[in-house]
């Protein structure tokens, strides 16, 4: 009897060694992301695919955007290998896929129309014809105004905007003692938080950050004109401690009714009508990302969060079948029926700007749509650039360079500096930066 | 009168003391009562009066699995101290007991390691654990913050054991103990409660050590350090769910600081008065 047991439980136990390695077979994909709410939603929805492909198994490694631009770059360099997937923006994109860090995507299946991408965000991913990361949203700037304050002084606002109509609308709304700024802009330091927004803002005032010959413009007109329209705008009619201010604290003010417009991402256009979160859901309308006079640019802002695959992963063809799943048509479908057509990923597909159900559940869609089809990232700006990239420089210096800068322009909104006194440190600094990397090359 | 005076310093002592206390646990308590606050409260400005949701705590949990990035906190943290006061209880017994001419160059130089900024040698280690294959293990982890904490737990314990006469380990010796017998049965007891808080210090370091844990860990090793990090975002309120998660990741280690206060404090102010 005794024997008996032993040898039952024996098998039981082989058994069940049996059934785990069965399941420790499965191929586990590691992605890393960041905590954006398209992205939460996407892990919340994972099941789906793995219901679907029992064999790939999910780890999701979700970090703050810089930590993870720092993690993501030590791994792929090193060839470190810890990720199968990686979401990063349309600035690293041809940058990592031209040092040959990143798979070409050639697997993505059959069913997978890469055609319908819209045409902007996919240029912006594609190099030598080859695709290196599909889309998983993506976005541009567009004006919120709130409608009410804009009726109450007596504005309409134009279907294009001129910073000239902006800047006395601005001036015209704010209102101190109610607390309400005529308008909030990004004043925190960063490449990405205030040298987004005052990049595609000279963009628009026709500057450029490099000639063809990669010498900096900060000591052109046209740099002086935006900085110091921006400062003296943010000066008149911004929020109180606008220097520290970035989308969320913007966005904060907005949905709190302190602001009369709002220039950022088109994605914010989600949260502020968000009747939840925002306290003048009801009250926001949307224009284009404003030009200069007679000037038909309207900064060219081009953003795209993608997923791609590093060339350390092991598992591609199982990473290729979850970014297609991620990043198709039926994926917008299942995020719909669960979660409604408002919350669908969106500024990545041609084919949701034609769903008449979308564009009844979100107001902001054919503004946005608006908005992505006017930035071009091939020509930023009037004049010839050596460069591509809409509100950023796709070369691997500018994160530093465009950080340092944003330092410099802070301090003005902050009033530790000058104008002319940031423009000029401005120009030493990237000047020496570029040099040091060997510019032109 | 003399009484008067006494008892008025003790009480506006004690009211100092109060004072400094909630300064210094203030941002704590912050943190608390902003995870029982709605998103829009908790980005609205200064209150200490929250709505009382505890949303935020159910979200977390919802979007991420609390217990396996707790789980690795504690065998992270334990296992290095262990590890940690293996290696230093001898280290700082030599260097106590039978000092050379170098054995301060030695301390100092052991300490200087903790000057440098880690970000210079990111690189590196990453190879080598890359090498090694420690990338995301408990393994790696633990040796890393074993290294990182290292001098501080031979440096403290250096101290304590300074303040053990010699004569008492000589007696020992001429009672015919060997060294293993002069370190586990006369050494170690005396030093008691400068071990206790030499270890409970270095599980605090370790539980609190970001820097290395979020870079050489994904998921296997991920402490609640790398938990905390993934709920901060670009775009979106995250407030609220980020204080909500920075309480779930302090709450062990400040009960453990509760429980074990007393032995904190003496350990730390062993020595301190001759």
């Amino acid at each position: 009897m005794t024997l008996k047991t032993i040898l039952l439980g024996a098998c039981s136990a082989l058994a069940l060694a049996g059934f785990f390695s069965t399941a420790a077979s499965a191929e586990t994909l590691t992605i890393a992301t960041v905590n954006n709410g398209d992205m939460v939603r996407m892990q919340g929805l994972t099941s789906e695919f793995t219901k679907a492909n029992p064999d790939i198994q999910i780890n999701w490694v979700t970090l703050e955007e810089n930590v993870l631009r720092e993690r993501v770059t030590t791994d792929i360099a090193t060839k470190g290998g810890q990720y199968d997937i990686l979401t990063i923006g349309n600035y690293e994109v041809p940058i990592w896929a031209k040092q040959g860090w990143l798979l070409e995507l050639n697997k993505l299946g059959d069913k997978y129309d890469a055609n319908d991408i819209l045409p902007a965000i996919k240029g912006g991913l594609t190099v030598n014809g080859k695709l290196y990361a599909a889309p998983f949203y993506g976005e541009s700037a567009m004006i919120m105004y709130r409608k009410d304050l804009f009726e109450k002084a007596g504005l309409k606002m134009p279907e294009n905007p001129t910073w000239e109509f902006i800047g006395d609308a601005a001036r015209k709304i704010t209102d101190r003692k109610a607390d309400v700024n005529g308008i909030c802009l990004r004043g925190k330091a960063g490449w990405g938080e205030n040298m987004a927004f005052i990049t595609a803002l000279t963009n628009s005032f026709g500057g450029r950050w490099f000639d063809e010959k990669w010498t900096p413009q900060f000591d052109q007109p046209e740099w002086k004109a935006a900085l110091q329209f921006y400062v003296d705008l943010m000066k008149d009619a911004g929020p109180a401690g606008a220097s520290s201010n970035g989308f969320n604290e913007n966005l904060t003010l907005f949905q709190q009714g302190k602001c009369g417009m709002w220039m950022d991402a088109t994605v914010a256009a989600s949260f502020v009508s968000n009747p939840k979160d925002s306290k003048v859901a009801d009250k926001v309308g949307y224009a284009l990302f404003p030009v200069k006079g007679e000037m038909k640019n309207h900064g060219n802002w081009l953003w795209s969060w993608n997923l791609a695959v590093p060339n350390s992963s092991k598992k591609a063809d199982s990473a290729q079948k979850f970014i297609s799943w991620a990043t198709s048509k039926e994926y917008t479908q299942l995020v719909a029926s669960k979660e409604g057509w408002a919350n669908v990923p969106p500024g990545t597909r041609t084919s949701l700007y034609n769903n008449e159900e979308y564009k009844k559940a979100a107001a902001f869609a054919v503004p946005t749509l608006a908005a992505m089809n006017a930035a071009d990232i091939t020509k930023p700006t009037v004049k010839p650039v050596p460069y591509t990239g809409g509100q950023f420089v796709a070369i691997p210096e500018f994160q530093a360079i465009g950080t340092n800068v944003g330092q410099l322009f802070s301090a003005v909104v902050a009033g530790q500096s000058t104008v002319a006194d940031a423009l000029a440190q401005a120009q030493t600094a990237t000047t020496r930066e570029m040099k040091r990397a060997g510019y032109p090359k | 009168m003399a009484r008067n005076v006494t008892t008025r310093h003790k009480i506006s002592a004690t009211v100092a003391a109060w004072i400094v206390a909630l300064i210094i646990f203030f941002p704590i308590l912050y943190t608390i009562i902003t995870s029982i606050k709605t998103e829009p409260e908790a980005i609205a400005g200064f209150s200490l009066w929250p709505s009382g949701t505890f949303e935020n705590y159910i979200t977390v949990q919802t979007q991420r699995d609390y217990l396996k990035p707790f789980m690795n906190s504690v065998i992270l943290s334990v296992g290095s101290t262990i590890l940690a006061l293996i290696i230093a209880i001898p280290s700082a017994w030599a260097m106590a007991f039978s000092p050379t001419k170098r054995t301060k160059d030695i301390l100092m130089w052991m300490l200087s390691t903790k000057m440098m900024p880690a970000v210079a040698v990111l690189v590196p280690i990453y190879l080598l654990f890359r090498d090694f294959g420690l990338l995301d293990s408990r393994i790696g982890l633990t040796v890393m913050l074993t290294l990182i904490n290292l001098p501080i737990v031979v440096w403290m314990l250096y101290t304590y054991f300074r303040e053990i006469p010699g004569e008492i380990l000589e007696a020992a010796r001429m009672d015919g103990a060997g060294l293993w017998q002069e370190i586990v049965y006369v050494l170690t007891p005396m030093a008691v409660p400068g071990i206790a808080s030499t270890l409970l210090l270095n599980i605090i370091l370790a539980w609190n050590e970001s820097f290395w844990t979020i870079r050489l860990s994904t998921t296997n090793a991920a402490p609640l350090t790398a938990f905390i990090a993934s709920f901060s975002s670009p775009q979106g309120l995250f407030w609220a769910k980020l204080s909500a998660a920075s309480t779930m990741a302090i709450a062990p280690i400040l009960i453990l600081g509760w429980f074990s206060q007393k032995q904190l404090v003496r350990g730390l102010t062993f020595g301190a008065v001759k």
